[in-house]
């Protein structure tokens, strides 16, 4: 069967292409750099850690990229919706089929794909860069700078609620995250019995506390602040109540609570840290609780 | 049938079934679980003071629910009957004395750290008249705890060997072997709904002890309704 010939541009549709082609590129010129400079900054999650403030960036460098985007379909389909209006009684007749053009194709093509490769590669040497904030699981590959003397806390997911145990503090616990300013901290995310997600919100920490599993994720604290702490992940009845509040304090701030919180939990210290064989919890000494302790 | 027919009744299927699982969620997560029980305020020296007397049991038993087997919380009226209801209206900014009778055995803490009374007045608690500022986490059969106002304690249970277990509620103070636990909190200043729960994974059948009476208002978790 012969297959119908190309339909060719006629003069009317370069007129057409060239005046969307040029109100989309006047657009993208205008809005892309005020995306940029005014939107990007007050994307989620804010500066308060380094990986938050990574992911700002991140965040700017996609909206900046999707700006112009957005901007060809908004130009195409308003040049469409008002120049190809159909007229009061005017009959409506279909337009002549559309043929392929190569040129149009092979542009398409490698705009897309420059696109597509240039973001995973960006987004690959982002999350490699320190862990961007995501949970990496029990054996991480990806480390801020200084994660050797980073400050260790545990995330005890349960339903319905967080606490939060601090190893280097004598395994002190605490219903309270607190953490300290200007430092690298290691935190273990793990649950006693459903899928838990652990999100400090302002933070830009993300990472899944499944019952057995140690799930590592590294966050850089900058100044004192005060950050939201969600369950992410649908967890029973309670899960929409499973949030409190955290904050990073000055290392004297800091230091002063914890003393007070080892006071607090000196008493229930003895039954905590008793070796497993006594009836100790298996995770007072280690990050892998065994989930069914006690099931009914 | 019509085209446009047919869009319309798949539609009020859709919408039908919508609003019977709306129904349904609300019903397990909403007040409609448990009916509100104002808890008597008395004024003494000016200032506003509630009595809660509670008790747990193992099974809620035939008289008081459909789910026999469920375990549960009560609390005693002013007519001094038990009731299956577990929201309760508080006064704000009031001074509650809180007497729980256990009649359930221990099933064990998940996480030990919740045997550390906190959030209460003098952040102890007394257990059968005596002070106690940490509970044997293996010991524990429940926990009453709010964990919005940092209030948590945990409560001891009836020793195996009791010579009168309590079989299914509502079970008898005077006849039946408990344990009797009290402590005093505030209510906050600040008017809200609190939500209270058990973190004993005691909900025996259940996977990890946690559906069932542990997910369903008016069992073993509520709400306090904090008052103006």
């Amino acid at each position: 069967m012969a297959s119908e010939p190309a339909a060719a541009f006629t003069p009317d549709d370069r007129k057409h292409g060239r005046r969307v082609i040029v109100a989309w590129l006047v657009l993208s010129a205008i809005a892309t750099p005020l995306v940029a400079l005014f939107v990007g900054d007050h994307i989620p999650p804010g500066n308060s850690s380094v990986q938050g403030q990574g992911q700002v960036f991140d965040n700017a460098v996609m909206t900046a990229l999707l700006t112009p985007v957005v901007c060809l379909m908004v130009v195409y389909f308003g040049y469409a919706l008002v120049r190809f209006k159909a007229r009061r009684n005017e009959a409506i007749v279909d337009g002549p089929p559309l043929r392929h053009d190569s040129r149009v194709q092979i542009a398409w093509m490698i705009v897309t794909t420059t696109t597509v490769l240039f973001l995973a590669g960006f987004g690959t040497y982002e999350l490699l860069k320190d862990g961007a904030g995501g949970g990496q699981g029990p054996n991480p590959i990806a480390f801020p700078a200084n994660h050797k003397s980073a400050f260790q806390v545990q995330v005890i997911g349960q339903q319905w609620q967080f606490t939060y145990r601090y190893p280097s503090l004598g395994g002190m616990e605490s219903n309270q995250l607190m953490l300290p300013a200007h430092s690298v901290i290691e935190i273990h995310v793990t649950s006693l019995d459903v899928v838990h997600s652990f999100w400090a919100v302002e933070l830009g920490l993300k990472a899944d506390a499944n019952p057995g599993v140690d799930n590592v994720v590294y966050v850089e604290t900058k100044n004192p602040t005060t950050f939201h702490v969600r369950c992410a992940e649908l967890c029973g009845l309670w899960h929409g109540y499973m949030f409190n509040n955290g904050r990073v304090v000055a290392q004297g701030q800091f230091a002063s609570w914890a003393a007070h919180e080892k006071k607090v939990y000196a008493s229930i210290a003895p039954f905590v840290n008793k070796p497993e064989d006594q009836g100790g919890a298996p995770y007072a000494h280690t990050y892998l609780p065994a989930p069914d302790r006690r099931a009914g | 049938m019509r085209l446009g027919v047919k869009l319309v009744l798949v539609c009020l299927a859709v919408a039908a079934a919508g609003v019977l699982i709306g129904f349904y969620a609300s019903n397990l997560t909403t007040l409609a679980g448990s009916p509100a029980y104002s808890v008597p305020v008395q004024e003494v020296s000016g200032k506003k003071v509630v009595n809660l007397t509670l008790q747990t049991v193992a099974a809620i038993g035939p008289e008081l629910s459909q789910n026999p087997d469920w375990v549960s919380y009560l609390i005693r009226n002013t007519q001094g009957q038990w009731k299956r209801e577990t929201v309760w209206n508080l006064p704000a900014n009031a001074t509650v004395h809180v007497t729980i009778y256990n009649f359930d055995g221990a099933s064990g803490l998940r996480n030990p750290y919740l045997g550390r009374p906190q959030g209460m007045v003098g952040n102890r608690i007394l257990v059968d008249g005596k002070p106690v500022n940490a509970v044997d986490p293996n010991d524990a059969s429940h926990t009453f705890a709010v964990p919005q106002l940092g209030l948590i304690l945990a409560i001891p249970g009836v020793p195996d060997d009791a010579k009168h277990p309590c079989d299914f509620a509502p079970c008898s103070v005077s006849k039946d072997d408990h344990r009797k636990i009290q402590f005093t909190f505030k209510t906050p200043s600040k008017p809200g709904t609190f939500r209270w729960q058990c973190f004993v994974p005691c909900a025996a059948g259940w996977i990890d002890g946690f559906g069932g009476p542990m997910a369903t208002i008016g069992y073993m978790d509520g709400y306090l309704n904090v008052k103006a």
